[in-house]
Formats: structure tokens, sequence, C-alpha cells
């Protein structure tokens, strides 16, 4: 396979950035999108010209490092997944692909395609945690947790923090993210004392961080490669 | 440098670690302020060692390579966390977890610490549980365990298939209330490249900011790694791709000895390579083998059809057929050399890599056709879909290829029990150190280690080191900490300006890797070795003639990164063969084919090779220390799977 590729190359945070095209081409289809980039790096290299810099880790779509928007879609078009579980056979019918960053105000860009994303870090030490500390614990079962609790719980807890929620809303507000963390807490008994604290705190944070507010697009819980439903953020704004 | 002592206290067992706490020294809680604590790596071990120090009290910087502490790759792990709560009633207790656990490792690691992590694994649940870690619960509101790994008790806590993920938030959500506190100082995209010895002692470390490429020393009175394991010295491995070894490789070369460098998991189960550009491997859950069946054709000359073509009786269920008894469950290790022996005879199915087609299938059409294909959905699911998500086969219609891979990394810096390393003020915690696995890690024990040194051992310990010492202020321009900073700097310049560049960093990973997967794998034995020893030095002195990284140093250059973490890699490489070809025996996951059973079965050699290996480094060659391994409440047995 062979592609075009336009990619945001961008010297560091003050610089100014634009499109560079390169031509890739002899792609087997098994591999993957990042591994595509790691080809054209390895081009880059033998031309001994800086390669691009983008940010991956576990490449299998769990640490939420990844962070590509590929022709306007953070993550690619597929659902449910991160842009390290895309393989270029999800490409066979494009030749031209535009890759770009994260873009959002609070999520600077570093170089080329990685971002800053140390505001997530901030909005969560602001609250998101429940205060315990080492050895307080009690015995395990003490508590029961109804199981659609836990599982409710746990469904948000599955947030990778990867941005693309905030990197696709039209306001780049951080909500998804955000009522996420505060839900997967409130539905749990032993979170549930700190919940309305909790989400006053990381709500403040967040707007300090320069994030939009939601205005109900939804899009946020279509790009989300954990599927996060948007009623998070209906129960995020009904602690207030 | 700390004498070469275990300091593993006596008495009773389940004594000692009560026993060794009273004894240790104590701080003030309004003294504590005063200590700082330099914490390298923000995995299981490092995010949970920087929350309890910080909740104590202490002063505490930590760093990490990713770009949020949130990323370490504990946070892959699936499959759960054992603790011998014994919540299901069926015979589980601390000495059951204890003895499962050194039988699983044949008998190379101390009783006294995989105690104490047995005893310990019940707080870790309590712990997590009060976190908000959303453990998999039953309706009645109770937690559930499955049995994971073939344990014959249902010990293991989970949340769906990301345990690991649930736990490190858990952790992290942790450290990040001791960040707002001000107590913890974290810095993120920073990479650890030197210790800082000052009179013997672990005061500092030198770091690179990766946006930057700024060099800057930071001190404290004493430093801990938490910096994880070192597959992917074999280059394709379960790992991250920044997973690396340069933390412990800088220790090592200071002065910490490495212990077992060979010991390395390799895991039967992943999603095979399918060609030159992979750069990472997936692994799918070891549970799949309870219900699919393995198999590889019978004939070469099947090898390129399509399974639904090849008959019943032209397949090898050769797991089956090796092993009746345990069959498709046998071990990792011994399924991993099974599978591996299978496609070395020419029998692999799948894309032909390197000349040779990788894979076996792993077939679930008959118990689809006796449960149902709803009912097998409903247990494996989410692992179906991963699996086709990676490959574009649907499972439900094609059976699975499956091809082992490194995993995880049993070997590590030497520490004794109080996890300290032989240099004085520098510890070694969770999977980057060598002390509870022994020679093969048994299935959800990895993240109860972390968590245990980093909650629970470690904040003791360190604690005692500091209330014992004297830590007299170190300015940034002591001598040391310049000689520090120099070392750095001089051997990037080595790496961005080589005589003859030529290679990019890529090309000598995976050379190197090739070596260590053919030599040092899953079948060892003493001629490869030695011809993988030669290989190496010759790869070291090509690296540093042909190394070529684009770019500038002062600046986000990730080619730089990969070649000094490649770098660090192919000297680890050497000890690791160095390591194998000195254990002439065979345990757990290291397979000397001089010393198998017929029936493939590790044979080990307690009277000449009961000891850890415990490497020193030297320019020349590296030194060899054994610390004698005594077993004074179980006896060793031999494991038989047949």
């Amino acid at each position: 396979m062979n592609f075009t590729l336009h990619i945001w190359r961008q010297k560091n945070t003050q610089s100014d950035g634009s499109f560079v095209s390169y031509k890739i081409s002899d792609i087997d289809s098994d591999t993957s999108f990042l591994e595509m980039l790691d080809q054209l790096n390895e081009e880059l290299i033998e031309k001994g010209e800086d390669c691009v810099v983008f940010d991956y880790d576990c490449r299998e779509g769990i640490c939420g490092t990844c962070s590509l928007v590929i022709n306007g879609h953070p993550h690619g078009e597929k659902k449910a997944t991160t842009t390290c579980q895309l393989y270029m056979r999800d490409y066979a019918n494009q030749r031209e692909l535009w890759i770009e960053p994260w873009r959002a105000k609070s999520f600077p860009i570093v170089k080329d395609l990685a971002v800053k994303r140390e505001a997530f870090d901030r909005i969560i030490q602001s609250g998101g945690y429940i205060s315990v500390s080492v050895g307080s614990a009690p015995e395990a079962n003490s508590q029961l947790v109804n199981k659609d609790d836990a599982d409710c719980a746990f469904d948000s807890a599955t947030c990778i923090g990867c941005g693309a929620c905030v990197a696709v809303c039209p306001n780049a507000s951080a909500s998804l993210f955000v009522a996420a963390k505060i839900n997967h807490f409130e539905r749990l008994p032993q979170g549930k004392i700190e919940s309305k604290k909790r989400a006053e705190r990381m709500i403040n944070q967040m707007e300090e961080e320069g994030f939009g507010s939601c205005s109900n697009h939804r899009h946020c819980e279509t790009v989300c490669p954990k599927e996060i439903s948007v009623s998070n953020i209906a129960a995020m704004n009904n602690l207030l | 440098m700390q004498k070469f002592n275990s300091n593993v206290p006596t008495g009773p067992l389940e004594n000692r670690w009560e026993k060794h706490k009273f004894d240790l020294a104590l701080i003030a809680p309004q003294n504590r302020k005063k200590y700082n604590v330099i914490v390298i790596g923000t995995g299981l071990a490092g995010a949970s060692l920087c929350a309890t120090l910080g909740e104590a009290g202490y002063n505490v910087q930590s760093f990490c390579y990713n770009d949020s502490p949130r990323r370490a790759h504990s946070i892959a792990a699936q499959g759960g966390v054992n603790a011998s709560k014994n919540y299901q009633n069926d015979g589980d207790s601390t000495w059951r977890l204890f003895y499962d656990t050194i039988k699983g490792g044949d008998f190379r690691a101390r009783e006294s610490n995989i105690y104490r992590l047995a005893q310990l694994s019940c707080n870790i649940i309590d712990q997590a549980v009060s976190q908000g870690v959303p453990f998999a619960r039953e309706y009645s509101g109770y937690l559930a365990n499955r049995s994971f790994g073939g344990t014959q008790v249902s010990r293991t806590f989970y949340a769906r298939g990301q345990t690991g993920q649930q736990l490190l938030l858990g952790a992290y959500s942790s450290m990040s209330k001791e960040i707002a506190s001000g107590r913890v100082k974290h810095k993120s995209r920073c990479e650890m490249l030197e210790v800082i010895l000052i009179d013997g002692k672990a005061r500092g470390i030198v770091v690179r900011d990766l946006t930057t490429g700024e060099i800057s020393s930071h001190t404290a009175d004493c430093v801990v790694m938490c910096t994880g394991g070192y597959s992917n010295a074999y280059y394709l491995s379960t790992n991250a791709k920044g997973c690396n070894t340069s933390a412990t490789w800088r220790a090592h070369k200071n002065g910490a000895y490495f212990a077992n460098p060979s010991f390395t998991q390799i895991h039967p189960t992943c999603v095979p390579p399918t060609g030159d550009s992979q750069s990472k491997l997936t692994l799918m859950s070891e549970s799949l083998r309870n219900d699919g069946r393995i198999w590889a054709p019978k004939n070469k000359r099947d090898c390129d059809k399509s399974p639904s073509d090849i008959a019943e009786e032209d397949r090898d269920y050769f797991l089956e057929r090796m092993y009746p008894a345990f069959a498709n469950l046998v071990p990792r290790d011994i399924a991993s050399r099974a599978l591996k022996d299978i496609c070395d005879e020419g029998r692999g199915i799948g894309s032909v890599v390197n000349n040779q087609r990788l894979g076996v299938y792993l077939d679930f059409s008959s118990v689809i056709q006796k449960m149902g294909a709803d009912k097998v959905k409903e247990k494996y699911g989410n692992l179906f879909d991963m699996y086709k998500s990676i490959t574009g086969e649907n499972p439900y219609e094609v059976p699975m290829k499956i091809y082992p891979a490194p995993h995880y990394t049993m070997g590590g810096l030497w520490v004794d029990y109080n996890l300290m390393t032989t240099i004085d003020g520098l510890f070694a915690c969770g999977e980057s150190n060598f002390s509870d696995h022994g020679a093969n890690r048994l299935g959800a024990s990895a993240l109860m280690q972390g968590l245990a040194d980093g909650y629970f051992v470690a904040p003791q310990t360190v604690a005692n080191y500091l209330a014992r010492g004297q830590f007299k202020e170190v300015n940034n321009d002591h001598p040391e900490v310049l000689a520090a900073i120099d070392s750095v700097k001089s051997r990037i310049e080595s790496l961005m300006n080589a005589p003859d560049p030529q290679h990019s960093p890529d090309y000598f990973h995976r050379k190197i890797g090739n070596i260590l997967w053919t030599s040092c794998g899953m079948a060892r034995d003493k001629d490869s070795l030695k011809s993988a020893i030669a290989s190496i030095e010759k790869l070291k002195s090509d690296f540093w003639q042909k190394i070529k990284v684009t770019g500038v140093d002062k600046d986000f250059n990730q080619t730089l990164e990969k070649a000094g973490r490649v770098a660090d890699f192919i000297e680890l490489g050497h000890l690791m063969c160095v390591d194998a070809l000195d254990r002439e025996e065979s345990c757990g996951a290291h397979a000397r084919l001089e010393y198998l059973a017929e029936s493939g079965d590790a044979m080990r050699d307690d009277e000449n090779f009961g000891y850890v290996a415990a490497w020193e480094f030297s320019e020349d060659k590296p030194l060899l220390h054994k610390e004698q391994l005594d077993f004074e409440f179980i006896k060793p047995t031999y494991r038989d799977y047949k």
C-alpha cells in the first residue's frame, strides 16, 4: 500500500507549525498505524532528517499515551479504539492521510504531534481521589457494594485519560474526563462521602485550566476509545 | 558499599516481618519533613511508594518518562492480583500462597521474602478497595474471585480485563493527593540517566528532560528505583515501547549487583508477529487455554492451507499428546517451549517471518459446538474482540493463532530483605528487583509484589535507613554531582556523533533482540550462548561506531532516547547470556537443553546451583557472587506435569 501523509510539524510550543507532505510506499496491510509512522521515521533517519515526534507507549490501547487526529478524527474513524489499535488495512480506500495533534488551548503542542496533558493530572490532584491513607483501610469485605453500582463505577473508571474528548469538542471541554472520575467515586459507598466537594474542586480546576463548558454536542462519547457515556456528565451536573 | 548480606531475620517464619519491623528504626512524624527521597518510576511500586511516603510526611521527588504518572506499563496487566483472603473457603492461606509462589518459582527465591509477600497480599486488597478500585463483585455485594494460572484455589481479585489499570489508577490517585499537598514533587517526561554516589551512598540522580534535552541533577538522602523490567531487551515483547533497563543498568554500572538476569518469562499466548515492521506483541489472557485447544498440522505440506481444509486426523494436538494429564493447561514455560519446537520443526502456521512460520492454532470450534457461541462470547467476548481488532480475523469462525512472547523479567537488581541494593541508600522495588519470583513468576503475582513493596515494605525500610544515617547536604556543585552530569553529557555526545553513522537505534535493537530471542529465550544451550556472547561483543562495538541519531540533543528527540536505551540493552543482553551460561541446570523459565528431562521438564541441580547469581559489574568480565538459598521450612520438590 502507498500513502501520501500530510503531517503537522511544529518545532516547539512557541513556534508556528505547518503540514509537511511525505510519500510512503510498500506498507503491509497488517502494519499498525503507528508502525507505519515508525517506518517513515526510519526513512527520515536514513535521509539524515529529524524524526516526527509522536506519543505512544503500550501500543495495546490502555495507557492513553497515543493521540493523533487522522483525517479530522481523534484516534481515527474506527469506534472504540485508540490510535495504536488502528491498522493500515483500515485505510485501504484512503490514499491521503492528514495527521495532526490534539488541538486545544489547554493541551499545548510540545513538538510535532505531541501535546502536554498535565492539565488532566492537575484536575485529578484537585480532588480525583478518595482521601484514605495507607494502613487505615478496613477489611475489604466489611463494606458491601451493590453489583450494579460496582459495574457502573467500573464503566466510568475505564477512562484512560487520553484527551480525545477534549480534542473533538468544539468547546475543548474536559467534561467527560472530569465527569467519569467524579462518577466512578460517586457510585461507590467509600467514595460518596467526598462527592460534592470533589465535584466542585475538579470542575473549578477544569475551568482554571482553560477547558470549555459542555454544550451537549456529545461528540466526546463518539470518539471515546473506552465508550464512556455522556450520561456521566448529567450525573455530575446533578451533584452540583 | 553495603555488605553482600541478605539481612533476612531469623526465628519462626510467621513472625519474621513483624519482628523485623519492630527492629527497624523510626522517624517521629514532626521530623519526617527533614528527609528527602527520590523515587524513579510511577508504576504500581513507584506510585504506591510516593503516596505512602508523602502521607507519612517525607519530601518526595518523583520522576517518570511518560507524559503522566498514570501511564506506566503496570496499566496493561489484565488478569488480576492474588491475595490469600480465603473468601471462597477453598483452603487458601498465607502458607499456601507462600508455598505456591516458591514452588512456582522453582525454588530459586528466598523463603522469608515470599512469606512476607503472602502476608501483605490481604492488606493490598483492603487498601485498593478503600481507594475505590472497582473490583468485580457478586450480586450479594461481596468481592468476587477466580482461579488463575492453574492454581487450585480461587484467590485472584480482578477488575474485568483491566486489573492493572484500576490498581494503578488507585495508586496514582493517592499519589496525586500527595502532589496536591506539596509533599510529592513530580516531574513527567524525565528519564534517569545516572546515579550520584557520594562517599559510597546513593545521594541523587541525573535526569534528562525529554522535551527540552536539558540535563539536571537532583539530590536527596536516598534513591528508590521502581523502574520495571527489561523484557524489551528482546525487541519484540508485550512491554510498552518505552520500558527500558537504563535506570537499573546505570545502578549496576555504579556498583549495584544484578541478580539472575537470565530469568525471563516468555508467555505462550500472544498474537504472533506478522512481518518485519512489527513493533510489539500483544498478550492474550492465559484464561483462553482453559477452553481452547492448541494444535498444529501434522504435515508440513498443510502449513499454508486454510485450517478448515486440514482434516481432523491431520491435526496434532501436541500439548494433549505430550502432556496427557495437564494437556493445554501446562505451565507457561512448558507450553511456550513446546510451541517453539513445533515451529522450529517447520510445522508453524501463519505469516512467514525470518523464513519461518511463527504460530500455532488455538481453536475454539469444539467448545463453541459444545457450549454455543453465546456462552463462549459471555466468557471470552472481550478477548475475541481484541484479537479481531488486531488481526482482522474472527476467532468465532477461524481458529486464533498464537506464539510466545517475552512478558516479564524475574531477574533484576539484587536487594536484601530491606529491598536495598548493594549500594547504600539505593533501593529497588517491584519488577526492577529480583526478589520474589525465583525462576518463574505465577500469574497474578506481579501486581501483588509491586504494591506490597510500594505500600508496605519500602516505606518502613527506607525510614529505617534514613533514621540510622546522617546526611550532609549535597550541593549541585559537589564534584561527584558534576562528574555524574559530565558522564551523562559525554555519553549523549557519543550517541549523537558516532564516527561512522549508518544505522538507526531500531536497527540495533532488532539485532540484539534477535540474538537474545534465539540464544537466551525459551531454550538455551552452551554453544549457542557462547556464540551469542561473541556476537553481542561485536554488536556493542558496532553500535558505538555506527549508531545514527538525527536531530539535535537539546530538543525533544525520540531517536536519541531510543539510542541510549538500546546501548544499555546490548550490555544487559551480554550479562543475560553470561548468567544463562553459568547456570548449568534448568529451573523454571531457564531451560538449558542439556539439562531437561525427557518429558521437557526442568531438571534443577540444587546442590550446585541452589543460589541467587548476583553479578558485579566489571569492564573486563562480570564477577559472580552467590547468595546460597536455604530452605528451612519447605522441602524443594520437582515439578512434573506429565
